[in-house]
């Protein structure tokens, strides 16, 4: 059975859940191999192999972390010159796709993005057009290289153990032309990830305030351990951060909730979250767009609903 | 300072998107075309750099004859001149074509920035931007929601997860651009009537140097398969909150298990 390469994403050793879906997901064509860059490594070993990696390939230094993009792509080229895989499974994530791109022009190979599902003789599934449309797609010439969306298909414990190979990483002249000289990181909410989170409470325009957020959106999202998620009017008013922009030019998030509170639904909302599971609105005008999208909604004002149902919901834990 | 912004002509987002049932190509008739909104951004970027010191932005674009309107467009938001790559060989060219066309066009023109908006609403693939700089072998200095230039080198914001990196390179460079990175002017009645009179080469494939059989869809990296209309999703329950609306989404909360 041929390898499928899986990129795995992860931050100094914390995988990231998607990379633990990829697993399953290569274990569908192929036999799954990780591959790790970067620091951490030990730390990740075990679990990878839980989640059906057969082999680790680990390439570690300085390198990941000084450059952008580049040198994770160098390792991911080499291996496949040398282990001529069936596939390779990247995160779907904006660092992901620049990878993939990179390595198919790298290897001369097609690439597809953003991916839901990929048949044992790789035909990937992608919804386009806000998911309108449901598209199968193969790559025809090299090796295929494909990203694929979080929450696509579910982690797969097989209780197996994966061997480490250590992979030599140069700083390639490519890989040298851009340095990182300063990281800055928001502060971290202690809420799940937002393209990770099964489940997403969102607040729009008609939240009205940061205020609005901490007291309103928050504590509904608390309480049902959700991660926040944001519309544009909100980012842009400053009053929440950027990072949690859902849409067209924020994250694409596919949870099998999504509850959207004061959000009119533009067409660029919807394109980050036209694909959640199952979708609840808030909405005072009973006209708003995102109603269409609406497994259940309810026409009236989010600062009087919201609240009791935080509080209904707390009373039943 | 000699900049390249590249846009795509891409259907309105607003409207609504289709594949033609013969190719499994995008339909660019069932929908007005326009700039693509991202790049809007990109052209804004390169306008105040050289607004800050001095130099020349030119539009670069790929796409069939009607292409050219939107280059025409963005030149129109103050830009000097434009090239436009269309053959009919293009038609169906996937993601690796496109950024070969690119790169070919770009080569040995000298430019000091070659700038993209960050994705295509309609492709939305986010990778252009990453595989010409990988084809003319520039440093990537991509998502960008700043962008420095002083002297021969470049700074920018690149917005990550957690918040941004601050990258540095030496020029030239290839850069894509945010939505958060400034507010993209509208043209001026000077810019539109100067546009008209802009400088603009439209070049075929043979003009850049390119074989008509390394491009197009019979010889595209990827190929679609099949493709369907979702199946609309059935209408939900939409109420009006009387005092009981809490009460109403806890109940479907319970019945689908969510809490
Ligand atoms: C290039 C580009 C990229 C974009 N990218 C994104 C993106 O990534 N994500 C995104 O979200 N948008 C994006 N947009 C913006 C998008 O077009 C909309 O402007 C935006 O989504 C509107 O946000 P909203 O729904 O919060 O605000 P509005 O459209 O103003 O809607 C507010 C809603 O709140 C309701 N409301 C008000 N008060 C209350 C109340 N008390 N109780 C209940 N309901 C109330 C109103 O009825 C209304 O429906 C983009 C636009 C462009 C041009
Ligand atoms: N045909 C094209 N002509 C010019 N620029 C393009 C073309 N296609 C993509 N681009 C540029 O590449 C960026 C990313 O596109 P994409 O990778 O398709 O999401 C766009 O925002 C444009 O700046």
């Amino acid at each position: 059975m041929s390898e499928v390469l899986v990129l795995i994403e992860h931050s100094e050793g914390n995988i990231k859940k998607v990379s633990l879906e990829l697993l399953a997901m290569a274990a569908g064509i192929g036999e799954p191999s990780a591959v790790f860059v970067g620091p951490g490594a030990d730390a990740a070993l075990a679990t990878l192999g839980d989640h059906g990696a057969k082999t680790v390939y680990v390439a570690d230094g300085q390198a990941f972390l000084d450059h952008v993009v580049v040198p994770t792509v160098d390792v991911l080229a080499k291996l496949v010159a040398e282990k001529s895989p069936a596939a390779v499974l990247i995160p779907s994530s904006a660092d992901g796709k620049e990878i993939a791109g990179r390595l198919a022009v790298a290897i001369d190979s097609g690439v597809i993005t953003d991916a839901v599902a990929i048949s044992a003789d790789v035909v990937a599934t992608q919804n386009v057009f806000g998911g309108a449309t449901i598209v199968h797609s193969k790559v025809s010439k090299g090796t295929p290289v494909i990203t694929v969306r979080t929450n696509s298909i579910a982690p797969v414990q097989s209780g197996g153990s994966a061997t480490r190979v250590d992979v030599a990483a140069e700083v390639s002249a490519a890989a040298g032309a851009t340095k990182v000289v300063n990281r800055v990181s928001v502060q971290k909410s202690g809420r799940p990830d937002l393209s990770e989170a099964a489940i997403v409470v969102s607040g729009g325009r008609g939240v009205g305030s940061d205020e609005g957020f901490a007291s309103v959106i928050e504590p509904l999202a608390d309480s049902l351990g959700a991660a926040v998620g944001a519309s544009r009017a909100a980012t842009d008013a400053g009053w929440y951060p950027h990072q949690f922009q859902v849409g067209q030019t924020g994250k694409t998030v596919s949870p099998q909730l999504y509850v959207a509170n004061g959000i009119s639904g533009a067409i660029q909302h919807r394109a980050g979250m036209q694909t959640s599971k199952t979708v609840v609105v808030v909405n005072k005008d009973a006209d708003a767009p995102i109603f269409d999208l609406a497994d259940f909604g309810v026409v009236g004002d989010l600062h009087s609903v919201v609240p009791d149902l935080t509080a209904r919901v707390n009373a039943r834990k | 300072m000699k900049i390249c912004v590249c846009v795509k002509q891409v259907p309105d987002s607003w409207a609504e998107k289709k594949l033609t049932a013969s190719d499994s190509t995008l339909d660019r008739a069932a929908a007005d075309r326009v700039v693509n909104e991202l790049d809007e951004y990109a052209v804004e970027e390169a306008l105040r750099i050289v607004e800050a010191g001095e130099g020349e932005v030119t539009i670069l674009s790929m796409g069939p004859d009607e292409a050219a309107d939107s280059v025409r467009k963005a030149i129109s938001m103050g830009a000097h001149a434009g090239i436009h790559i269309s053959d009919p060989a293009l038609h169906g060219s996937d993601a690796l074509a496109t950024s070969l066309v690119l790169a070919k066009a770009l080569e040995g023109r000298g430019f000091d920035l070659i700038m993209f908006g960050s994705e295509s609403t309609d492709a939305r693939m986010s990778v252009v931007p990453a595989m010409v700089s990988a084809r003319l072998g520039l440093p990537q200095m991509t998502f960008a929601n700043k962008v420095v230039v002083s002297g021969s080198n470049l700074t920018i914001h690149r917005v990550t997860d957690y918040g941004y990196d601050e990258v540095q390179s030496s020029l030239p460079a290839v850069v894509s651009v945010v939505e958060k990175t400034n507010e993209p002017r509208y043209p001026s009645f000077k810019n539109i009537m100067a546009a008209k009179k802009a400088p603009m080469e439209t070049l075929s494939l043979a003009d850049i140097g390119l074989d008509a059989a390394t491009v197009g869809l019979a010889n595209a990296w990827s190929e679609v398969k099949d493709f369907a209309e979702r199946p609309a999703k059935a209408k939900g329950t939409v109420i009006t909150d009387e005092g009981n609306g809490a009460e109403k989404i806890e109940e479907f909360l319970v019945t689908q298990k969510f809490i």
